[in-house]
């Protein structure tokens, strides 16, 4: 019953604020609240070559690119600290079989930290 | 070992790589020519994945093509048309013919090109694809399967240092280079104080990432226009452009540019070559290289 409730909740909230395109794997905390899957490309990784001068989007010329937006997000809103680390972290690849879940539960249940058993990342370092 | 990698890994030498026209029709004789005319200056030429969004042929049959003739490919893969099962099989394909040098990108959105009304794929993005490739390098699918021996690959990417926003660029591009990329062919960049700020930045803490930044022939202030205008993410400052619309000869004073922004472009940290694209297909190739006191080969 959640299972099947918690997605259009999920959606209800998060779509008028950030045009939440129900991935199912949320990771605007670490975007600056700013959410990857409303770039045209859908990049997770940050922001294409094809940026314009103006900070717009190469696709879309009258959106800002969400990746401008995301990086002066992070720097300028006040989110935790630990956010603001993951903004340049390595993330995988959508998984599409999330598509349409609720991230909340995907979160709970850690199913959102599930990668490809191929999938490894090198030191988040240099 | 490829060239392109034992000269980057292993010795001082500036490396010069190019673009390998798109090949539409003209066969094996078209891509003959063509090799000949560039194989005296470059150590390594891009085998192109659909450039600007239009079809061509595929970025692994020329990259294969481009070998028969003695031509050292660097094999690009875009994440624009492919999956990611087509990308990882573009990627063995490539290495079932030796072909070693991958340069993995993000790609024109389909709206660049002549087909925009195609469905974009970007199921991964470019850090992705770099990072499955050197997983594959170590001897596995993304699923995890199994490849033996591993395929060896040395990895390129490309990133944009004049487009916003300007001060994430040098953690983008090391965030490739943490995902495997050894090697960086930069966009086209007409802004010579931005290239220089991104290569201190990367070079302050990935010495060891080559970077190799792009100048493109161009006729004259058209040309230029047309990178300003339509080419995705490249800005001319209305400044450069008005110095070539003015100038008495128009074709000499770009040419004076280019090299200008070339000879800056070796002087700075990281920088360990020059990718050269031309659209001009006449002598200006030679010209330059010759300006850039290069001497071909053979």
């Amino acid at each position: 019953m959640l299972k099947k409730l918690l997605p259009f909740v999920e959606h209800a909230l998060k779509a008028p604020v950030w045009d939440c395109r129900m991935c199912g794997q949320c990771v605007l905390h670490s975007t600056g609240m700013t959410c990857p899957m409303t770039c045209p490309k859908t990049l997770r990784n940050g922001p294409c070559g094809g940026v314009r001068e103006n900070g717009h989007c190469e696709v879309i010329p009258e959106m800002q690119c969400i990746w401008v937006k995301a990086y002066d997000r992070t720097i300028s809103l006040p989110l935790p600290k630990v956010w603001k680390e993951h903004y340049n972290e390595l993330r995988p690849p959508v998984d599409m079989q999330l598509q349409g879940t609720s991230s909340w539960i995907n979160l709970v249940t850690k199913r959102d930290q599930q990668v490809p058993d191929g999938w490894s990342v090198q030191g988040s370092e240099h | 070992m490829s060239v392109l990698r034992e000269k980057l890994e292993n010795s001082n030498d500036v490396v010069f790589t190019a673009e390998f026209p798109s090949v539409d029709g003209g066969g094996m004789a078209s891509v003959e020519r063509n090799a000949a005319r560039l194989a005296p200056w470059f150590d390594a030429v891009n085998a192109t994945d659909n450039p600007a969004a239009h079809a061509h042929t595929s970025n692994t049959t020329t990259a294969i093509a481009m070998k028969m003739y003695g031509l050292e490919p660097i094999m690009q893969i875009v994440c624009r048309d492919k999956n990611r099962l087509a990308i990882q099989s573009d990627m063995m394909g490539a290495s079932l013919h030796g072909i070693t040098n991958l340069s993995l990108l993000t790609g024109d959105d389909v709206t660049a090109g002549d087909e925009p009304e195609a469905r974009r794929v970007f199921d991964i993005d470019s850090a992705q694809a770099i990072n499955i490739a050197r997983i594959m390098g170590e001897g596995k699918y993304l699923s995890g399967r199994a490849i033996n021996p591993a395929p060896d690959f040395y990895l390129g990417a490309v990133e944009n240092a004049a487009a916003p926003p300007f001060d994430y660029r040098i953690q983008r591009a090391l965030k490739k280079y943490r995902a495997g990329a050894r090697f960086l062919q930069l966009q086209i960049c007409y802004h010579p104080d931005r290239l220089e700020a991104f290569c201190k930045g990367v070079a302050e803490i990935a010495p060891d990432l080559k970077l190799i930044p792009t100048l493109v022939l161009v006729k004259g202030a058209k040309g230029l226009g047309f990178m300003n205008d339509k080419v995705p993410g490249i800005d001319v400052p209305a400044s450069t452009l008005a110095r070539v619309q003015r100038a008495s000869d128009p074709s000499v004073e770009v040419n004076k540019l280019t090299l200008e922004l070339a000879r800056h472009a070796l002087t700075l940290p990281g920088v360990r070559g020059l990718h050269i694209t031309d659209f001009r297909h006449d002598d200006t190739l030679d010209s330059f290289m010759n300006d850039l006191g290069r001497t071909p080969k053979r």
